[in-house]
C-alpha cells in the first residue's frame, strides 16, 4: 500500500514539474513583456529542479535554483531594466535580411539533433535515463562525490575546456565593451 | 527503498505514518510561531535599542516598555488603503512581496534549533526539515529573495524604486559568490551539507566551531556578505532614504508594505540563526548535569547566540554609515572573492595534508601580492575618451538604421 502511495505520490510530481516546464517555456516566448518572459523562464527551472530531486540528483537541484534561477535570470532582468527595454518590441523589423528562414532551419537543427540524440546516443550520461536502469543516483553528500568524481575523471577534459572557454568569454566580454565606448557618438557622425 | 530514508531524517526511518504526519505538522506549526513572534520582538528590539544609541526613548505606549508597539503597527498597517499605482504591472506588484516572504520562511525552516528529543517512540529532530541538500537550500531562497526587491521596484512603474532594484540586482549577485565560496570552506570541514552534520560535526567544544577552526577570515567574510545579502546597514544601497526615497518599497503600502517590513526582519533573525549554524556549532553548548529537560538547554543557547547577532546587526545599523554604491562595489568584487576564493583553497590544502597547506598559502600570497598590483594600476590608469581604443571592423548594420527600425515608427 506504501509502495502504491509512493508511485501516486512520483506521478503527481512528474505531472506537476512537467506542467510548470511547459507552460514556463510557452510563457517565455508568448508573452509580451520581457520581464513576464523572464519570469515565465524562472518558473520553468523551478519545474527542472523539481524533475532533479524526482530522480534524487538533490545536489544538481539546489546549483540549478543557484545558479540559473539566483545569477543568470537576474542578470537578464537587470539587463532589461537597465536598457529600459522593458516594451513592446516592434516584430516586423528584420534587421539581418533573412533571419526568419535562418532561424527556422537552426531551430530545426537542434530540435532533430535532440530527438535523434535522445532516441540513439548513450554517450553523455551513459544510460538513456537515470530511472529505465534501476540504480538511482544517491543523495544529499555521496550525489557531489559521485558528480564530483565524474567531473574531475571521467570528464576532466570536457570540465577545463568549459572553464577555459568561460574565462575566454570573459575576458572578451570587457575587451569588446571597453572598445565600445563612447564610440556610438563618433558612429553616428560617420554614418550622417 | 523507502526514498525518505535517504533524506537524513531519522523521522522517516519507519514509514510515513498518521503520527509521524502529525509530527512534521506540529513542527511545522511551532517553527511559524517561533520566526513570527522572534520577528515581533526583533522589531521592538531593534527600535528600543536604535533609540538608546540616539538618545531617544522609542515605542512606549503599548504596553510594558511599549512591547505591543509591532502589533499595533501591523493592525495599523491593515487597516490602511491598499494602493497599486495606476503605472504598476499588477500582477507582478502584487506578486513581489510574497517572493521576500517565503523564501525567508523556508530558509528558516533548514536551521537546526536544537538537538533530537524523542516523542512518543520517534526520534524528532528540532528542526523543520533537514533535506540532503540542506544548506545550498539556503543560497538558493537567498537567490530567489532578490526577485521579491528586483520585481518590486521594477513593478512599481516609477523611477526611485527601478533605480533601487538595479541596485537590489547588482549587489546581491556581487555578494552571493563570496557568500558560495565561504559555505564551500565550510562543506569542506564538514563533509556534508545538511544543516544537521554540520551542527553536529561542531559538537566538540568551542575549538571545533567552524569559526576558530577554519581560521576566522570566513566567518567575518561570510558576516560581511550576508550582511549585504540582507540590505541591512551598512549595505542598505538599495533602500537609501537620501538617495532613493523609500527605494523598492516606496509606492507600496498598507499590508503588503507590512510584508516587505516582515521579511526584512525575518530574515535578519534567519541569517542570525544561520551563522549561528555555520561557524558557532548552533545549539552546542554546556549542559548543565540535570536529571530532566536536557533538551531544553541546546535550544537556550541557540537562542543566546542568535540574539548575539541579531544585536550585532542593529548595532551596525546604529554605527556604520551607509557605503557608497561603488565602495559597496568594490568591496565585493575586489576583496571579499579573492579573499574567500584564496582561503577556501588553504583550507582545502590542509584538509589534505600541512605541506599542500603552506604550498596553497604561498600560491595565494602569491597572486594576492599580483592582484593587489594589478588593482594599483587599474587605478592609476587614464580613463576619458582618448584612452577608449578605436573600434574594430564594423556593425552589420549601421547605428543610426539600427536606431530608426527599432525607436521610432517613422
Amino acid at each position: 500500500m506504501i509502495a502504491g502511495a509512493y508511485a501516486l505520490a512520483s506521478v503527481l510530481v512528474f505531472v506537476t514539474a512537467a506542467l510548470l516546464i511547459l507552460v514556463g517555456a510557452i510563457g517565455v516566448i508568448a508573452l509580451k513583456n520581457p520581464v513576464h518572459s523572464a519570469l515565465s523562464l524562472i518558473m520553468t527551472l523551478f519545474g527542472v529542479a523539481i524533475a532533479f530531486v524526482a530522480q534524487s540528483a538533490d545536489f544538481l537541484a539546489a546549483v540549478q535554483i543557484i545558479v540559473y534561477a539566483g545569477a543568470i535570470v537576474v542578470l537578464f532582468l537587470f539587463v532589461i531594466m537597465f536598457l529600459g527595454v522593458d516594451r513592446k518590441e516592434h516584430v516586423h523589423v528584420e534587421p539581418l535580411v533573412g533571419q526568419r528562414a535562418f532561424a527556422a532551419v537552426g531551430s530545426a537543427i537542434t530540435v532533430g539533433g535532440l530527438v535523434v540524440l535522445m532516441a540513439r546516443s548513450h554517450w553523455v550520461t551513459g544510460a538513456m535515463s537515470v530511472s529505465t536502469k534501476g540504480a538511482t543516483l544517491a543523495t544529499g553528500q555521496a550525489n557531489v562525490k559521485q558528480l564530483g568524481t565524474a567531473v574531475f575523471t571521467t570528464y576532466l577534459f570536457a570540465f577545463e575546456a568549459t572553464a577555459a572557454l568561460l574565462v575566454i568569454a570573459v575576458v572578451g566580454a570587457v575587451v569588446l565593451a571597453r572598445r565600445e565606448r563612447s564610440v556610438d557618438d563618433e558612429e553616428v557622425e560617420v554614418d550622417a | 527503498m523507502n526514498p525518505l530514508l535517504a533524506s537524513g531524517d531519522p523521522l522517516f526511518a519507519h514509514g510515513v505514518t498518521g503520527v509521524v504526519l502529525l509530527i512534521v505538522l506540529i513542527k511545522v506549526l511551532v517553527g511559524f510561531g517561533a520566526i513570527m513572534g522572534a520577528v515581533t520582538i526583533m522589531i521592538w528590539f531593534e527600535r528600543k535599542a536604535i533609540s538608546d544609541m540616539q538618545s531617544r526613548i522609542g515605542p512606549q505606549r503599548w504596553g510594558p516598555f511599549g512591547l505591543f508597539q509591532t502589533l499595533a503597527d501591523g493592525l495599523k498597517l491593515i487597516g490602511k488603503e491598499d494602493l497599486v499605482p495606476s503605472e504598476a504591472d499588477r500582477f507582478v506588484f502584487k506578486l513581489a512581496p510574497y517572493l521576500v516572504v517565503v523564501p525567508a520562511l523556508i530558509t528558516f525552516a533548514l536551521v537546526p534549533l536544537g538537538g533530537t528529543i524523542h516523542v512518543a517512540g520517534h526520534a524528532v529532530m528540532l528542526q523543520v526539515a533537514n533535506p540532503p541538500m540542506g544548506i545550498l537550500l539556503m543560497l538558493a531562497m537567498s537567490g530567489i529573495s532578490v526577485y521579491g526587491v528586483m520585481l518590486a521596484g521594477w513593478s512599481s512603474g516609477s523611477k526611485y524604486p527601478l533605480l533601487s532594484s538595479v541596485r537590489a540586482s547588482a549587489q546581491m549577485i556581487s555578494y552571493e559568490a563570496a557568500l558560495g565560496m565561504t559555505i564551500v570552506t565550510i562543506i569542506l570541514a564538514t563533509g556534508s551539507l545538511s544543516t544537521h552534520n554540520i551542527v553536529t560535526s561542531q559538537g566538540g567544544g568551542v575549538w571545533h566551531w567552524n569559526l576558530i577552526r577554519l581560521g576566522v577570515v570566513p566567518f567575518v567574510v561570510f558576516l560581511i556578505s550576508i550582511t549585504a545579502e540582507l540590505n541591512r546597514p551598512p549595505f542598505d544601497v538599495v533602500e537609501a532614504e537620501s538617495e532613493l526615497v523609500g527605494g523598492f518599497h516606496t509606492e507600496y503600502s498598507s499590508i503588503r508594505f507590512g510584508l516587505f517590513y516582515l521579511a526584512e526582519f525575518m530574515n535578519t533573525i534567519t541569517m542570525s540563526a544561520i551563522i549561528v549554524t555555520l561557524f558557532l556549532g548552533g545549539p552546542a553548548g554546556w549542559i548543565p548535569p540535570v536529571a530532566h529537560f536536557k533538551w531544553i538547554f541546546p535550544i537556550i543557547w541557540f537562542v543566546l547566540k542568535t540574539s548575539g547577532f541579531a544585536f550585532a546587526y542593529v548595532w551596525f545599523r546604529g554605527a556604520l554609515p551607509r557605503f557608497r554604491y561603488d565602495q559597496l562595489m568594490d568591496l565585493g568584487w575586489k576583496r571579499l572573492i579573492p579573499l574567500s576564493l584564496g582561503w577556501m583553497l588553504i583550507v582545502a590544502g590542509f584538509l589534505i595534508a600541512p605541506g599542500w597547506g603552506f604550498l596553497m598559502a604561498s600560491a595565494v600570497f602569491l597572486s594576492w601580492t599580483l592582484l593587489t598590483r594589478a588593482f594599483t594600476l587599474g587605478q592609476s590608469r587614464e580613463v576619458g575618451s582618448e584612452a577608449v581604443l578605436p573600434v574594430v571592423g564594423e556593425r552589420p548594420i549601421p547605428g543610426r538604421i539600427i536606431r530608426k527600425l527599432t525607436d521610432g515608427e517613422s
